[in-house]
């Protein structure tokens, strides 16, 4: 991407950022509550990025691999998912979860 | 009857003080979103920007991400936009204790909004709801810019101090890990569990799928399944065939 291109990709990431930020404060009275709506909200990135990281972990090169000896994001996401639940820390999810990686790929033969 | 009202300048001082704890949490990411803005070879100043106009961490550390990766414009607003989502919560949550602020206050304190001053202020509003302060936003504010002060600062010293991320940093995992952190504290019930594995399980099952749609049908599966849950579809419809 070019330079131009990542300002605005940059000017669009903080405008659908601070659009949900404002909206839900400015136009909350107006809304009516739907409870579907909420549950929908919630949902929706559970589901989405449940998708990624199943597909980034169980089939890292495209296709299906359930081998813990040569698929080391298996053990990895397993740490991270412990991390996270243990300590609800993104930043020591993600440098556990890397260290753990790193760590089985080095003392692969 | 309430006592003397607070002051204004209290209630912020209260809201930074509040927030300060929070720093030890909040500086190290913005650390490691600063170098790896370095590594992945953008301009410093682009990194520093992204801090000031996205300011939402999870979001600009999965970007740098995906940029360093290559990926393309509409993946990275498409992806924004599914993990700034929960913000919308948020600001439902707090629109009723915000009811008598003019739109002007609302404007700014939108841009301050982020998980971890949700959480000060909401729990700062719950505990004066029976008798609360019209000024309340004025915390609000003091945890906002504490929050925002600690996130400029620390993106910047991770541009300065961060060239010691490795280059091969594994980047499609390093954006799954980020995704694990962000998911698992949402699972907070069976439904949440359901739309994971749902959405997780069918992704796997799919992946033979062309043009990523396995992914778009996996989610949408696993959204049905959560809302199925939560709002008890079933049970609805075999109450209605009792009737």
């Amino acid at each position: 991407m070019s330079e131009t291109g990542l300002w605005l990709v940059i000017i669009g990431m903080g405008t659908i950022t601070y659009g949900l930020r404002a909206a839900s404060l400015l136009l909350a009275d107006r809304l009516p509550r739907y409870t579907w709506l909420v549950s929908f909200l919630r949902f929706v990135p559970v589901a989405v990025l449940s998708a990624i990281i199943a597909l980034e972990t169980f089939t890292p090169d495209g296709t299906l691999n359930l081998s813990p000896l040569s698929n080391h994001r298996l053990l990895a996401a397993a740490l991270a998912i412990l991390v996270a639940w243990r300590t609800r820390s993104i930043l020591w999810t993600i440098l556990v979860g890397m260290a753990a990686l790193w760590i089985l790929q080095a003392i692969q033969f | 009857m309430a006592a003397t009202l607070p002051s204004n300048r209290s209630l912020l001082w209260a809201g930074i003080r509040g927030t300060l704890p929070l720093i030890t949490s909040v500086a190290p990411f913005g650390m490691l979103f600063g170098a790896l803005g370095l590594a992945s070879g953008i301009p410093t100043g682009m990194t520093e920007g992204m801090s000031l106009v996205v300011f939402a961490g999870s979001a600009q550390l999965v970007g740098i991400q995906l940029i360093t990766g290559g990926a393309q414009a509409l993946v990275l607003l498409l992806t924004t936009l599914v993990i700034n989502l929960r913000h919308v919560l948020y600001g439902l949550s707090l629109a009723p204790h915000m009811r008598g602020l003019s739109r002007r206050w609302k404007w700014l304190l939108a841009y301050f909004m982020t998980d971890e001053t949700y959480a000060v202020a909401i729990s700062r509003y719950n505990l004066d709801a029976a008798d609360p302060p019209p000024n309340l936003h004025w915390f609000y504010l003091g945890s906002g810019l504490t929050l925002w002060s600690s996130w400029q600062i620390s993106t910047i010293i991770g541009l300065i101090f961060g060239s010691q991320i490795p280059a091969s940093w594994g980047l499609d995992f390093a954006v799954a890990v980020t995704f694990i952190a962000l998911v698992v504290p949402a699972i907070v019930d069976k439904a949440a569990v359901l739309a994971a594995l749902v959405g997780g399980g069918m992704a796997v099952l799919l992946v033979g799928l062309p043009l990523k749609l396995g992914i778009v049908a996996a989610a949408v599966a696993g959204i049905l399944a959560g809302m199925a849950v939560d709002l008890r579809w079933f049970r609805k419809l075999r109450g209605k065939k009792d009737v």
